[in-house]
């Protein structure tokens, strides 16, 4: 199985590891991601505004790429998933957005938002299926207290994105129940950890992130898993919490016995 | 306070975050969901009060539209479908869309970032934060 694979600017510099323990797990899980050629970035924020053309068109050449090749997209990254995704349903359904970034890109045929935007977990959910993904774990992370932390990316507005109940997920946590560890269920797993606003107002996230550490630990977590760069960095730089915060690919590798190699 | 521009403002609001204000029932799910709350000048429930009243002025000066995270927890919470965040988000645009109306400068960026900052944080905040 082979899907186009859209990594992002963060999963090529800061977030290596969220990018390199996907593709070895992939590899053992028997799909294969390929990259897409040329791509840009999403933008790392959804452009709310109706009458934003411009700055939904990386997306565009992204998604058009995936169909052209006639593949699902499969990111990893929560922003990536989150802006792709929604600019795709407005190529599906927001006919305006449609014309205008049609007219704009001239492609040899209008793209119409065809393509289906996947998260590597979904991937995980619904093609390998996590009973499958168990089957090969070769290093259960057992006994491990683990807080799957959504944060606002993957979830929500619940009614584009799909990816999950978006007040009461399940997803992360059944996917860490599949590497044979514990997962912890906490308040503020969906609860945001200040995002862009860390640039100018650090005190804010400071207090969001912290808020959500104490709550993990209080529920006995013992460390944190994320899909997202940004949260990675929030929660480990400005929260006093010391729990440990990795990203979701990097435990997931570990089980499959697959982390090691070639390092 | 009303006036022909503001007029103009507050439609273009309306019309560019896709909703509709007066639907709103001012239970303040948004403003207790919001993360952000106590940082705010103006509460998420009230940014829709100002769009309906045309207080454009008073928008375009408020700290809030600088807090607002789009984490979307009002959005996706709100029952009337009003999603106050796309309000703020649509009042924000039609400030950064004017000339000086930037809220972040390349020159500050130096000074505010580590050598950890993911290239997201940057990216986000130049399209949150100005044209």
């Amino acid at each position: 199985m082979k899907y186009s694979y859209y990594p992002g600017c963060t999963l090529r510099t800061k977030a290596k590891d969220l990018d390199t323990y996907a593709r070895k797990s992939a590899e053992v899980l028997g799909f294969e991601l390929e990259e897409i050629e040329n791509w840009q970035c999403c933008g790392g924020v959804y452009p709310l505004s109706s009458d934003e053309i411009a700055t939904k068109l990386s997306s565009v050449r992204a998604l058009n790429e995936a169909k052209v090749k006639g593949q699902q997209l499969v990111t990893l990254c929560s922003a990536c998933y989150h802006v792709l995704k929604r600019v795709n349903d407005d190529m599906q359904n927001v006919e305006d957005i449609r014309v205008k970034a049609n007219n704009y890109m001239k492609l040899d045929e209008p793209y119409e938002g065809e393509t289906q935007v996947l998260h590597f977990l979904e991937v995980l959910r619904d093609t390998i299926g996590f009973d499958e993904l168990k089957k090969k774990v070769v290093k259960p992370l057992t006994g491990k207290k683990i807080g799957a932390y959504y944060g606002c990316l993957l979830l929500r507005p619940g009614e584009i994105l799909g990816f999950d109940n978006p007040e009461n997920p399940t997803i992360i946590e059944d996917f860490i129940r599949a590497l044979g560890a514990e997962p912890v269920i906490y308040p503020y797993r969906n609860e945001c950890c200040g995002g862009y606003i860390s640039l100018k107002a650090k005190d804010l996230s400071a207090k969001m992130c912290d808020n959500i550490m104490d709550s993990a630990s209080g529920f006995g977590a013992d460390m944190l898993i994320t899909a997202c760069p940004l949260c990675q960095y929030n929660l480990t730089k400005n929260s006093k919490a010391t729990v440990p915060v990795y990203y979701f690919t990097e435990i997931l590798a570990e089980a499959l016995g697959v982390k090691g190699e070639e390092e | 306070m009303s006036t022909a521009n503001s007029k103009t403002a507050a439609a273009k609001i309306a019309e560019i975050s896709g909703t509709n204000p007066l639907k709103c029932m001012k239970c303040g799910k948004c403003s207790a969901s919001c993360p952000a709350f106590e940082k705010m000048d103006i509460k998420p429930h009230q940014f829709v009060s100002y769009v309906v009243n045309e207080d454009i002025e008073a928008l375009a000066k408020s700290e809030s539209l600088w807090y607002c995270l789009s984490c979307f927890a009002c959005v996706e919470r709100c029952p009337r479908d009003v999603k106050p965040g796309k309000i703020v988000d649509a009042a924000r645009q039609t400030v950064v869309r004017q000339k000086g109306g930037n809220y972040l400068s390349a020159n500050e960026i130096p000074a505010l970032i580590d050598d950890d900052v993911p290239q997201q944080l940057l990216v986000s905040a130049f399209r949150k934060f100005r044209r």
